[in-house]
């Protein structure tokens, strides 16, 4: 098969690549360009490990062809972080409330939670719950990861009250 | 778990899309979301030699409203139509129904038109429609047509969509303000097709039933619209014994099959269980003056 040409923007920065069309995106980040953030986990669309964001959505990139990317604004836990360029609110809550145990789902699950507080700037517990319902820990039991969430929501609005 | 190979196309407009799958047959296959399609190619148990991905087709986006009916682009996704509020505010059955499908990514990506078009009995949005007796525009090299949700399914993943079509747009008649609506899932876990899940859209005047729609997913190879447990509802004032006839009418269409979500008799258990709770929720509703 003929390798098409992408050209997509990846943490800021500009890609171009050659890629066989079905090579998965999970495999064009972590292969191609080194970002082994995003985890491969169950490999069939249910644990959210390898979740990125892609134009404004959270999307499990093992579940999308890099043919399909092309064009699009990716972000993935490496170009998460705070303005101060240290971690992120959510980076910090997750640290700070116990949020991760052996770190695997973790990735996926603040870049999740990212869009999801770009979205929903104050979620209720059971919106946090819902929003977060396609990422799998096998870990934590989720309790400190809802905490870390609503702690970084409020976080994020003191920041922006004493930014005004 | 890695694809099999194959030529990608993006064609820019539904014409070139229809001319690709023309030109390429059985071995071609359109993606929308990918959500299904995906998954199943990396199991080898799909492996088209063409994919064409309908991504930058602008026509087959949008949500609008003609007279009566509500018209979604097939290329509209999950998540679009939960945020979209012409729907909330026409049709709430429909975004009631997408929030209770798989979980928020897949909803981000996955669309209305590959729900319906796929033919996966797993899959919420078929029996929705034809319990809103919606239709479906399919797009070939004759031109349009279109086809009633309530005859499209004939089997699993075969539908009365030919190789050469595209399923461009789905209609739905905005159901009489008031209309009491509800669709109850049972799932093991999220992200689960539903063990049994029921549809029912009603309408009630002076505490009578006056019209019912009642459709089942996941209880047959195909949805299972059934008349008979409307028409045991309509008439009454959805009294117990209403209830009761409807769920027997309900329970004499369905077809489970034994699988990992249990055996014959808990689905029918189930159904039974997913439809009174739908009735009640749906005649909690009626009358409310949201439609």
């Amino acid at each position: 098969m003929d390798k098409l040409h992408v050209k997509l923007q990846v943490n800021g920065k500009p890609v171009e690549a050659l890629v066989e069309p079905r090579l998965l995106l999970i495999h064009f980040l972590r292969e191609e360009l080194g970002l082994t953030g995003p985890h491969i986990g169950c490999e069939t669309s249910h644990c959210g490990a390898c979740t990125v964001d892609i134009g404004g959505r959270s999307v499990k990139s093992c579940t999308v062809f890099t043919a399909q990317a092309n064009g699009a604004e990716i972000t993935t836990i490496e170009g998460i972080e705070g303005a101060d360029g240290g971690l992120h609110a959510l980076q910090e809550m997750f640290r700070e409330h116990h949020g991760l145990q052996c770190g695997f789902c973790t990735p996926g699950m603040i870049t999740r939670a990212w869009r999801l507080l770009e979205e929903n700037p104050d979620p209720s517990e059971a919106e946090i719950r819902q929003g977060m319902a396609g990422n799998l820990c096998r870990c934590t039991g989720y309790q400190n990861i809802v905490k870390a969430i609503r702690a970084a929501a409020d976080a994020r609005q003191a920041q922006q009250e004493a930014a005004e | 778990m890695i694809p099999g190979n194959f030529a990608y196309h993006r064609p820019a407009d539904v014409a070139a899309a229809a001319r690709l799958l023309q030109e390429h047959g059985d071995e071609a296959q359109l993606l929308a979301g990918g959500h299904s399609l995906i998954p199943m190619m990396k199991l080898r148990m799909a492996q088209p030699s063409h994919l064409i991905d309908l991504q930058d087709i602008a026509g087959l986006k949008g949500i609008s409203r003609d007279g009566a009916r509500l018209v979604i682009g097939a290329m509209t996704t999950q998540h679009e139509l939960i945020g979209d509020a012409l729907v909330a505010a026409a049709v709430p059955l429909l975004r009631e129904a997408a929030l209770q499908i798989a979980d928020p990514q897949v909803r981000y990506v996955g669309t209305i038109g590959g729900n319906v078009a796929n033919g996966d009995p797993g899959n919420d949005m078929p029996g929705v429609m034809q319990c809103l007796d919606a239709s479906f525009e399919l797009t070939g090299p004759g031109g349009t047509r279109e086809v009633a949700a309530r005859a499209f399914y004939e089997a699993a993943f075969t539908t009365a969509r030919a190789e050469d079509e595209i399923l461009t747009r789905i209609i739905v008649p905005i159901p009489k303000p008031g209309s009491g609506y509800a669709y109850l899932k049972q799932k093991r876990k999220i992200g689960d097709y539903a063990t049994a899940a029921a549809a029912v859209l009603l309408a009630v005047e002076s505490g009578r039933c006056t019209s019912a729609a009642i459709a089942m997913t996941n209880l047959a190879a195909t949805p299972v619209f059934t008349e008979a447990a409307g028409a045991a509802l309509v008439g009454t004032t959805l009294d117990e014994a209403a209830v009761g006839a409807a769920v027997a009418a309900m329970l004499a269409a369905i077809d489970p099959a034994t699988d990992n979500r249990g055996p014959v008799e808990f689905k029918k258990h189930v159904a039974g269980l997913m439809l009174r709770r739908a009735i009640a929720e749906a005649a909690g509703r009626a009358g409310r003056g949201t439609a």
